[in-house]
């Protein structure tokens, strides 16, 4: 009994440690006065109605799902392309190149975020949200490239050779064998990156300008100090990605 | 739909591994031909040579007198039954046997009619919306078949198509694929390692070992006259009995083997089969017996001659023979079925 007790004790300690930060800022978000700190003074949704009549932030949030699944749906195209093509052909170099595909994974966000920034200087290409969805696909694609990898077995090779011997072309075999069969997978892969892409900062902070996206907008505002607004916002942003994770699960548990 | 398929000089290196040395071969149209031999002799390489699925090194493919070296297996008049069957397993089983007319453009109507007249045509009427994963082996096998031939494929390969499926299974299925073969008419190619199967289906047997082509044609010609000692080996069981001609008869150690009309003083070898070998009196003679099996309808039975004691013969004697290690018969070899061949290693 003592030791069922630790456990449970154990657990909502750790679930505590876990939540209780993004429970608090949802709670001060709430709040009924003009400072998110103890104690709380009543409820009000005030907050929440200025996010949503704040031009910049609404901007700030188009902006980043249009990012979030614009560069998700092309890092995704590309990873699963790079995936099959390994897969189905035989290159003399395919551990290497499998493993310098995947390997930008372990780099971080801030060595990728002013790597481009300087290749993109060279170029001279300006910023703008285009070259923070270039950023995303960067960091995203490897992720994708390895979901794919995974899934793809000796089964899809299998249907894909006797999708060949009954006339269909490489494309037919893709869109009619290959990525019906790793549906879940692919599924997976996009909302993953998309929930990376939608509350990534450094690169999107690094490689924006006027246009820029949510988590850099709140970073600004944070500037100005803490108020319920903030939180606001930060709820919007905890549900957001809380939903796309949902998607996830779900679409994994399908198989 | 069916066509004639020339092989000619194909050979396949994989590195410095010689998988086919210059094989040459002409399969009928709407012949039922078997490629048989031991793992690594090369007959699925042939057949996915056949199918588009790997190049030859050197040599010419035609079917139907088109050239199909470097022809894509999609462009090509070939469908396969594979190994694995390879199911679509995210298609129901129309979907599945419709593919090859999707991939041809054919409307959905016209393709679901078809694929159901095909999986009526393999047993498996009213089975269309199920997915391959609800199937059994033999239900999948047959659809790997329905689907191969519903584009009205002019020659279908089989790689080992009954090689999962359990015996009674294998035997049935080998009648229907003979069956079917003779309705649909096409030319069928089908790879396997198991003699009895080759036998009980083909119209022509080509016994392929290390990459070459030892021996083809009619089954009962290739059994009862093997070209080669590995074919009188592979095909069934066989004895070798040295012997040498002398006044136009084969001497032998076990004795007289018979007339013959090879040349005289040659060195050749026997071919016995265990099945004409019995009781009776003639060479060998006297034999002891040292093993024996019961098999249902023959008692198979080692024997060691009293004439050579070391040239051990396999034979079959009906059941109601009784013989026990050590007991001593008087057995016959049929000298009017054995085959003759050149002595040494051949």
């Amino acid at each position: 009994m003592t030791r069922f007790a630790i456990s449970a004790a154990y657990m909502a300690v750790l679930y505590a440690f876990i939540f209780l930060p993004v429970a608090v800022l949802v709670l001060f978000s709430f709040q009924d006065g003009r400072f998110p700190i103890p104690p709380f003074q009543g409820f009000t949704l005030k907050w929440h109605l200025e996010v949503l009549s704040d031009e910049e932030l609404m901007v700030a949030l188009r902006n980043s799902l249009l990012v979030a699944f614009g560069s998700s749906a092309l890092a995704l195209a590309l990873g699963f392309l790079a995936a099959r093509g390994l897969a189905t052909s035989e290159l003399p170099l395919a551990r290497t190149i499998r493993a310098a595909l995947t390997a930008p994974l372990s780099v971080s966000y801030l060595v990728i975020g002013l790597g481009l920034l300087a290749s993109l200087n060279l170029a001279g290409v300006g910023l703008s949200l285009w070259t923070v969805a270039i950023g995303h696909v960067v960091i995203n694609a490897p992720l994708c490239f390895a979901i794919c990898t995974a899934a793809i077995g000796p089964a899809q090779q299998q249907a894909e050779r006797a999708a060949r011997d009954l006339g269909a072309g490489e494309w037919a075999v893709m869109r009619f064998v290959t990525a019906p069969m790793i549906m879940p997978a692919l599924v997976a892969a996009f909302l993953l990156s998309v929930t990376f892409s939608w509350d990534e900062f450094i690169i999107a902070f690094l490689l924006s300008r006027f246009d820029v996206t949510l988590p850099v907008e709140i970073w600004s505002l944070l500037r100005s100090g803490l108020n319920p607004k903030t939180n606001a916002v930060g709820s919007l942003v905890f549900l957001i990605s809380a939903l796309a994770f949902l998607a996830f699960e779900l679409s994994a548990r399908r198989r | 739909m069916t066509a004639r398929i020339d092989i000619a000089g194909i050979t396949r290196r994989y590195g410095d591994a010689l998988a086919l040395s210059g094989v040459s071969l002409t399969i009928e149209a709407g012949e039922y031909c078997v490629l048989l031999g031991p793992s690594g002799c090369g007959k699925t390489t042939l057949l996915n040579i056949i199918g588009g699925f790997a190049d030859p090194t050197g040599g010419r493919l035609t079917i139907g007198g088109r050239d199909m070296v470097g022809v894509p297996a999609a462009k090509r008049p070939t469908t396969t039954v594979f190994q694995d069957y390879a199911l679509f397993p995210h298609m129901t089983l129309i979907d599945n046997v419709g593919f090859g007319l999707r991939m041809r453009g054919i409307g959905r109507a016209a393709r679901n009619a078809k694929a159901q007249e095909m999986l009526y045509l393999v047993g498996l009427k009213g089975a269309d919306r199920k997915k391959p994963s609800e199937l059994s082996g033999g239900q999948r096998q047959r659809v790997a078949l329905a689907r191969a031939l519903a584009v009205d494929p002019d020659v279908l390969l089989l790689d080992e198509p009954l090689g999962a499926l359990d015996l009674n299974l294998r035997r049935s299925m080998q009648e229907e694929l003979k069956a079917i073969q003779r309705r649909v008419g096409a030319t069928f190619v089908h790879v396997t390692h198991d003699q009895e199967e080759a036998m009980a289906i083909a119209d022509r047997i080509v016994v392929m070992n290390a990459g070459k082509i030892e021996d083809q044609g009619p089954p009962e010609r290739v059994y009862r006259e093997p070209a080669t000692r590995f074919v009188a080996a592979f095909l069934g069981e066989t004895n070798f009995v040295p012997a040498t001609v002398r006044q136009g008869r084969l001497h032998s150690p076990l004795g007289d083997l018979g007339l013959t009309t090879a040349p005289e003083e040659t060195a050749l070898t026997v071919c016995v089969r265990p099945e004409h070998v019995g009781p009776g009196r003639g060479a060998p003679g006297r034999v002891k017996v040292i093993e024996t099996v019961f098999q249902g309808v023959h008692r198979r039975v080692r024997v060691a001659p009293e004439a050579a004691p070391d040239l051990h013969l396999q034979a079959l004697l009906p059941v109601g023979m009784d013989a026990a290690p050590g007991d001593t018969l008087d057995l016959r070899i049929d000298t009017s079925h054995v085959t003759l061949l050149p002595a040494g290693t051949a």
